[in-house]
């Protein structure tokens, strides 16, 4: 546990030296504030004539900003993923300092939790820009907290899920441009996946749609903690995490 | 010497036995075997290409021998390899850097990495950082550092847990002559404390840092010996290989020996093998001398046959030659 600390602290230390973190930060809060922009502006203009044409429809910001902004949310995530996990083992192939850690009395699975935990903390912060507007819908409104909380789980699960996708994929290579490349492929691809399979109903979508690991999230953005999504997300970052160790024996092997 | 010392320096405390490490394509080294003595500075020398690193990096378990064994300090490196890691310090060919961490940061990174008790860190980094010189440049970024400081740095991160092992690859290679004067000393006041193992593909880098010398070439081992030997042997002393056959049954092993060695201009006599009444021998000349038909004389006079008799060390010869050649292409390449 020392070593896992020490690990994900140095790697949020690194992160934060380089442009990187901030960049990632800046980049998100932008996207995210625009379309934060745009939902509150629709919203307001919307409820303004349905009182003006005398509708009692009752307007909610859960329902009409907070969702579809964290849904929004969610696919900018697959941007940041690729940009945050390319460089966690690859940079170290390349710069050599692997053979530091993979001579030291430490575990492989420890260097690579590590690794993850410093990557999905990175990530939270980065989600965590988010919260500066959310926060203003409840200083103005009165929006349901679980629900938003909920929905960050998720976002925060499904980030995580594809962090330790992103964390193999760094493992395989050293050159932490290809890393980034294919984990934005991979991560290209599931949002596809889920798009296609939304509209069929054969066995095969089924089980694509099931594995395309974005379709868990609409659970939580609606507000819904379901064990099965949760245990979804667990089971597929333990999976990978595992198939990263067993990649890191073979750079070993290989190396 | 006194004499707890010496027995403490016949303990072995490298032992490598049919090492082999194979790629998908070739054979990086081949059943190699040796032992360091505890306290030893070991020179390990060899072309590049020779298999140098991917020795090391069996022993100091960055990576599984196809074959073999290696045991560090009694552990061995495929069972126990926690135990081998916490006892060696390795100075990779291109030290460990984070370039974005300042020294003692870095310092503090690798003594908690290797196991150092929170209460000993400050102390340790503190030590080490005088030891090798970089406790002025303690607060500046990795990355801005000139090369020399760098490698002192490695050394340091090598040396943090007061390791028995040190293995150090190519630890002077790239550096200007005064910073390759100053990490030879370095490591020279490292070698009471620590068993070394340092690679070059530098003939003279042995003979100021090493006791003895471990010559590999292709992945082979071609010789071992103290490098006061094996000077000798360069500087055109000679080294013959004979083969000794009783006429009537079994010669005396010591007493054909015993008859060699008195042989004018003979330094060393080694027996190399036995078989069928058969013995095989290898003479090494002093300096400067011929002793073959000498050799031949004696054999003959003693009334044994003489089946074979060649000088050997032809190919540490094609290595010397490698070497020196690749010493001297590297000096002209750095004008
Ligand atoms: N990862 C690798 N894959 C394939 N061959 C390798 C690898 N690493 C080293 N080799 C080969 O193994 C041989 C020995 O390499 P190395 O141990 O680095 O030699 P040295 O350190 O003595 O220069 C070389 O022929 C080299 O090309
Ligand atoms: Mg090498």
């Amino acid at each position: 546990m020392r070593n896992i600390l020490l690990i994900c602290k140095k790697e949020l230390k690194s992160y934060f030296a380089s442009p990187i973190a901030y960049l990632l930060m800046a980049f998100f809060g932008l996207i995210f504030g625009f379309g934060f922009f745009t939902a509150t502006r629709d919203f307001v203009r919307f409820s303004f004539q349905s009182q003006m044409m005398g509708q009692q429809q009752p307007m909610n910001v859960n329902d009409q900003i907070i969702r579809p902004l964290l849904g929004f949310a969610s696919t900018i995530a697959l941007f940041l993923v690729p940009m945050i996990s390319m460089r966690l083992i690859a940079e170290e192939k390349r710069t050599g300092t692997i053979e530091l850690l993979l001579t030291s009395p430490i575990k492989d699975i420890e260097i690579i939790l590590g690794k993850w935990l410093g990557a999905v903390l990175l990530f939270t912060c980065v989600l965590g820009m988010s919260m500066l507007n959310v926060a203003m819908l409840f200083a103005w409104g009165k929006p349901d907290l679980k629900p938003v909380l909920v929905a960050y789980l998720g976002l925060i699960l499904q980030g995580a899920c594809l962090l330790a996708i992103g964390t193999f994929i760094s493992t395989t290579t050293r050159n932490q441009i290809v890393a980034g490349g294919v984990t934005f492929f991979v991560c290209l691809l599931l949002w596809l996946l889920s798009w296609f399979t939304a509209f069929d109903s054969g066995p095969a979508s089924q089980v694509v749609n099931y594995i395309s690991i974005v379709t868990h999230f609409e659970n939580f953005s609606k507000g819904v903690l379901n064990l099965k999504d949760v245990v979804f997300y667990l089971s597929m970052i333990f999976f990978s995490l595992f198939i990263t160790s067993r990649a890191m024996e073979s750079v070993r092997w290989r190396s | 010497m006194e004499p707890n010392l010496s027995s403490r320096l016949t303990k072995i405390m490298i032992k490598v036995e049919g090492l082999s490490k194979r790629y998908a394509r070739n054979v990086a080294v081949d059943d190699i075997s040796f032992e360091v003595n505890k306290g030893q500075i070991v020179g390990f020398l060899g072309p590049n290409g020779a298999g140098k690193t991917t020795t090391m990096r069996i022993l100091t378990c960055f990576m599984p021998p196809s074959a073999g064994k290696a045991t560090v300090a009694g552990f061995d490196v495929m069972e126990q390899p926690f135990e081998v890691k916490k006892r060696i310090g390795y100075l990779p060919e291109v030290p460990p850097l984070y370039p974005e961490m300042e020294v003692g940061e870095y310092l503090h990174f690798v003594g908690k990495l290797k196991g150092i008790p929170k209460g000993d860190l400050a102390k340790r980094v503190k030590e080490v950082s005088e030891k090798v010189n970089v406790a002025e440049v303690s607060n500046k970024l990795i990355g801005k550092l000139s090369k020399g400081f760098r490698q002192r740095v490695g050394l340091a991160q090598a040396i943090i847990h007061n390791p028995d092992v040190l293995i150090l690859d190519e630890p002077t290679a790239g550096l200007d002559p005064k910073q390759i004067l100053e990490t030879r000393q370095l490591i020279r006041s490292l070698a009471g404390d620590h068993t070394i193992i340092l690679s070059t593909h530098i003939l003279s880098e042995v003979e100021h840092s090493c006791e003895r010398v471990i010559i590999i070439s292709q992945g082979k081992l071609v010789a071992q010996d103290s490098v006061a030997n094996l000077t000798n042997r360069l500087r055109g002393a000679e080294s013959v290989s004979l083969e000794v056959e009783a006429a009537d049954g079994r010669p005396n092993p010591t007493e054909v020996q015993g008859r060699l060695e008195q042989v004018a201009g003979v330094s060393r006599v080694m027996m190399k093998d036995s078989k069928d009444g058969r013995l095989t021998f290898e003479v090494e000349s002093l300096q400067g001398r011929h002793i073959r038909a000498e050799l031949a004389r004696s054999v003959v006079n003693s009334g044994w046959n003489l089946s074979e008799l060649r000088a050997v060390g032809l190919s540490l010869e094609d290595i010397f030659l490698q070497l020196t050649t690749a010493e001297t292409k590297e000096v002209g390449g750095q004008k």
